[in-house]
């Protein structure tokens, strides 16, 4: 069950909590309803919006804020008049944080409500499960969260960042800023970590990093003793080359994984850990003075300052009624992918799933941190990559920026099963041409 | 940068030693330097340290503490910097000139970890003659670590007026360290400090001398490698003594968690699904307690937990009894119905907390008291784990003399030995039943307390600690207290020692696959209670 655990950066997805649930499945739903988003009744003059994100279980600390992302871009889009004329009307679904049940709401979403767009999914596992019946009933998923790559779907619009856009520009930043020599890769065991590291590895190697200076742990879902792991870094690090921790540790482990690098005495300026799942939203919950100075890699940070940002997060804490409610990096994916959603429905003047499909590529949209992202043809958006240093405010400090946006690649340049791979929707009709052979379909599906 | 930074921080030490008193302020380079800061430029503040560390002015060392400590703003159009204070006063960071107020325009100057690096070994060097040993002996590790040749005349300037043993020890490891990294030293000075590092014989020390460049002469080479053999042997006998300090703090940790179902499984046998709840909601306990704390009364924050305690045990020992008097007491001797229904129940009180308190990690703080850690020889201990092995075992010792000596913990043994008999003794069983599953679960509230320290609040907490609990009782043995002592202590550190070989994940199979080959041995578990009680 762990093992198929394919999230990306999921949260809080405990071993033990996955096994009691798949038995309780369906009575969270039920039982702990939530009469508050019962479907309205639909009017023929409305376009439905399906969100698909977990009200309870789990992953409910993550997902219900970008439930909130999405009825807030639905409010908004309402205020300037809707799409082409009609006003826009969310249909929210808890697949509480069950894998399966991803699967069968995204079924009842797409048949019974029929809805137009579906906004959802956080871990990979959930995405993977949805999948299917989103290509079975021809509907359309924008995926707003980090993942680890290797896969571009007809049906699915990827906003969050692929690893060449959050792991490798940080890796650099460590590399040519803080002179890093040694890497500790650390994760939770499942498929983001396992392969982000891969591709890592893989990248460090390239650039001549020797394998006794690359030392690769993963713990368990939501390891809460660090002590051993911390105290190996600490070894590690002290063989004297300059040592990082890269950390794509699963966001709920991360709070004791933090407290113990504070307690052990382990600083920033000695050794600094690079986070790839740990935003605004997870630093709510830490005293963070003892972080100060530990970085994340993200394509948007909430103290980023431009007028997008600002208007965005006044706009956002109104909404939400809560002056201090903080904005992270997937729900500007969400922000981004529902608005270029908008745009390519207004282009295509329908809302027909292969209309807006083919319209979508080549959609600009402006992101919040001042730039224009723009959908590529594989499906994923080009975004702007961040290091954020942690503020004992529990912000982030942006220390370095990628010079201009970068592409995403849905499948990996580092790794031999995937360097030849190509997604491209617009010409080649194909989510892994295969540039050495030229043919459509090589690794993956 | 650096070097260059401690070379010129060297040679500045060294004047400023010899002038302290006698500087006139340098009109020109400091102000220049200090109005760097307002470009609000990494590579600028950067390099404005390094000026303002070695410029001599007696305002150095003021504003470079500033900067660290975030007291020190810019503005960016008049390119004046303030800075503010301990005591809250204002000045012109340039001209030491007492200024009214910081404008609003101006921002605190943004630190980067290289920036840091750099301020800390600019102090380092600055306060090597401070008053406080502890700053000595802080500076003195900064400057073995970075071993500056150009730092040798002072290290031994600071040695030679030293008096506290102490910090007289970790200036001559700094000296020793310099000496050996010195290339124009002799054989007999570097062989002398490789001596003096051997005895130190930490991480530190291992890294200084593994990583000896290696032109030096065979007498060097040879020391230093018996040396590096002799660190390493005494560290693999260190890590055993610090693998058994882990394995006993998740031990204690494992056994916090499990010593309320001890008592609702073990001794009442309830297959109690909620027990984790129960731990969670202790946890929260603390959240509010600590939240009325900080908006209402700041000073008692180190009190808390305290506080938190009994408030924990009240609130999840009212709601186990509550528990037990509408749910378990129907479901007495049918395990898996009460399986199902405690289990839904876990589900009703997470998605409760949920609705009342949010889906996110609250924040939960340490007290003074519980944050950071010594070193005993070579083992680091952290305050927030030992203080809880120490609450784990006073909670431990609490609940047996409770169980032992008085009456309503003679009626509880009483009840679960043999029901009828203890009934036609005349003790209200169902009362008593109440009441042991209230005390289990106030239990599990307390350590919910102590957990708090150490993980995430959060509606999830308590589903990760209900395997483990069940793992303890059962392989302790069904029943009994001392079982669950021991059995959360080995687990622990059986734990512990697998994990450097194995890693955590194939550790935590292991030690699953271990109990299970062990229950097929010993189903009762480590200590089987004895006699006619368990077969009825």
């Amino acid at each position: 069950m762990i093992t198929n655990l394919t999230h990306a950066i999921a949260k809080p997805a405990k071993g033990k909590g996955l096994t009691r649930r798949s038995l309780m499945a369906a009575a969270t739903g039920l039982a702990l309803g939530l009469s508050a988003f019962s479907p309205a009744k639909a009017a023929d003059d409305t376009i439905k919006v399906g969100v698909l994100h977990s009200l309870s279980g789990t992953m409910a600390i993550s997902e219900t804020t970008l439930k909130d992302t999405v009825l807030f871009m639905i409010d908004e889009q309402n205020k300037k008049g809707g799409i082409n004329g009609k006003k826009l009307e969310a249909v929210v679904v808890d697949p509480a944080s069950n894998w399966p049940l991803f699967a069968e709401k995204a079924r009842e979403l797409i048949t019974k409500d029929k809805v137009a767009v579906v906004f959802g999914c956080w871990t990979s596992v959930s995405r993977k499960s949805v999948l299917p019946v989103f290509k079975e009933l021809n509907s359309i998923l924008f995926y707003p969260v980090q993942y680890e790559g290797e896969e571009s779907e007809r049906n699915v619009f990827y906003t969050g960042a692929a690893p060449n856009q959050q792991a490798i520009p940080a890796v650099d930043y460590l590399m040519k800023d803080e002179k890093v020599k040694r890497w500790v890769l650390a994760g939770t065991d499942y498929v983001y970590p396992r392969t982000t590291n891969k591709i890592l590895e893989a990248y460090l190697k390239s650039k001549g990093v020797k394998q006794e200076d690359i030392m690769i742990n993963y713990t368990p879902f939501g390891h809460s003793d660090w002590q051993t792991i911390v105290a190996d870094i600490k070894k590690f690090g002290s063989a004297g080359k300059k040592t990082a921790v890269v950390s794509t540790i699963n966001g709920d482990a991360n709070v004791p994984f933090y407290k113990e690098l504070g307690n052990q005495g382990v600083k920033a300026t000695d050794i600094p850990v690079v986070a790839f799942s740990v935003g605004e939203e997870e630093l709510a919950g830490i005293d963070t003075k003892p972080l100060l100075g530990h970085l994340a890699a993200w394509n948007y940070f909430q103290s980023i300052k431009s007028p997008e940002n600002e208007k965005f997060i006044k706009a956002w804490q109104t909404f939400t009624k809560n002056p201090k409610r903080v904005t992270n990096d997937p729900m500007e994916a969400t922000v981004i992918g529902f608005n270029m959603w908008v745009k390519a429905v207004e282009k295509a003047k329908s809302i027909e799933a292969d209309k807006v499909i083919d319209a979508l590529p080549g959609i600009e949209a402006k992101n919040l941190t001042g730039g224009t992202s723009k959908m590529l043809p594989n499906h994923h958006i080009t975004k702007p990559v961040f290091i954020g240093e942690i503020k004992a405010n529990g912000q982030f400090d942006v220390v370095w920026k990628t010079p201009a946006l970068v592409a995403g690649d849905a499948w990996s340049k580092e790794l031999d099963g995937s360097k030849d791979l190509i997604g491209d929707w617009v010409g080649k009709k194909c989510g892994n041409f295969n540039t050495k052979t030229n043919k459509c379909g090589g690794q993956g599906s | 940068m650096t070097d260059l930074l401690h070379r010129f921080r060297a040679i500045a030490l060294a004047f400023l030693l010899t002038a302290a008193t006698a500087i006139p302020a340098f009109a020109g380079p400091f102000e220049d330097a200090v109005a760097k800061f307002a470009n609000d430029d990494f590579s600028d503040s950067d390099e404005a340290v390094g000026i303002i560390a070695t410029s001599g002015n007696p305002q150095a060392f003021a504003v470079i503490t500033a900067l660290q400590e975030g007291r020190l703003s810019a503005d960016p159009d008049s390119k004046k910097v303030y800075l503010t204070g301990t005591d809250g006063k204002v000045t012109d960071a340039a001209t030491g000139e007492a200024v009214a107020e910081v404008p609003a325009s101006a921002a605190a100057v943004r630190l980067n970890n290289r920036l840091r690096r750099n301020i800390e070994s600019a102090l380092g060097g600055l306060t090597l003659m401070s008053p406080d040993p502890a700053k000595r002996i802080a500076s003195a590790q900064s400057v073995f670590k970075s071993h500056e040749t150009a730092m040798l005349p002072v290290i031994e300037t600071a040695l030679e007026k030293e008096t506290n043993k102490t910090a007289k020890q970790a200036f001559t490891e700094a000296r020793a360290a310099i000496l050996l990294y010195k290339e124009d030293a002799t054989e007999a000075e570097k062989i002398e400090s490789i001596a003096v590092i051997k005895s130190r014989g930490d991480q530190d020390a291992l890294a200084l001398l593994t990583s000896l460049p290696a032109d030096q002469t065979v007498g060097v080479a040879r020391s230093a490698a018996s040396a590096v053999t002799a660190i390493n042997s005494r560290q693999t006998l260190w890590s055993i003594g610090q693998n058994a300090w882990y394995g006993l703090s998740l031990g204690s940790v494992l056994l916090l968690a499990a010593i309320g179902l001890a008592i609702t499984f073990g001794v009442m046998g309830v297959i109690n699904m909620a027990h984790g709840e129960m731990v969670m909601i202790g946890a929260y306990v603390t959240f509010v307690v600590q939240d009325v704390i900080r908006t209402s009364y700041p000073g008692l924050f180190d009190y808390s937990l305290l506080m938190a305690v009994p408030l924990a045990f009240i609130v999840a020992g009212l709601l186990g009894i509550v528990i037990e008097r509408t749910i378990i007491r129907f479901l007495y001797g049918r395990p898996l119905e009460t399986l199902l229904a405690t289990w839904g129940l876990s589900l009703v009180l997470q998605q409760a907390v949920r609705t009342m308190f949010g889906p996110t990690n609250r924040e939960v703080g340490n007290p003074s008291w519980m944050s950071g850690a010594f070193e005993l020889g070579q083992i680091t201990i952290t305050y927030n784990r030992l203080w809880i092995l120490c609450f784990t075992m006073a909670v431990f010792a609490i609940l047996l003399a409770m169980l032992r000596y008085t009456s309503i913990g003679l009626e509880m043994r009483a009840v679960t030995q043999n029901r009828r008999m203890a009934a036609s003794m005349g003790i209200a069983t169902s009362r008593v039943d109440a009441l042991t599953f209230g005390l289990g679960s106030g239990i599990a509230g307390i350590a919910g307390v102590a957990l708090s320290q150490i993980d995430n609040v959060s509606p999830n907490l308590g589903q990760s600690y209900i395997i483990d609990s069940f793992m303890v009782v059962v392989f302790g043995g069904v029943g009994n207290l001392w079982g669950t002592l021991v059995g959360a202590l080995s687990l622990g550190i059986a734990n512990k020692f697998l994990e450097p070989v194995a890693g955590a994940v194939l550790g935590k199979i292991a030690i699953l696959v271990l109990i299970i080959l062990f229950i097929q041995k010993r189903p009762r578990g480590l200590f089987a209670l004895k006699g006619r009680a368990i077969e009825a």
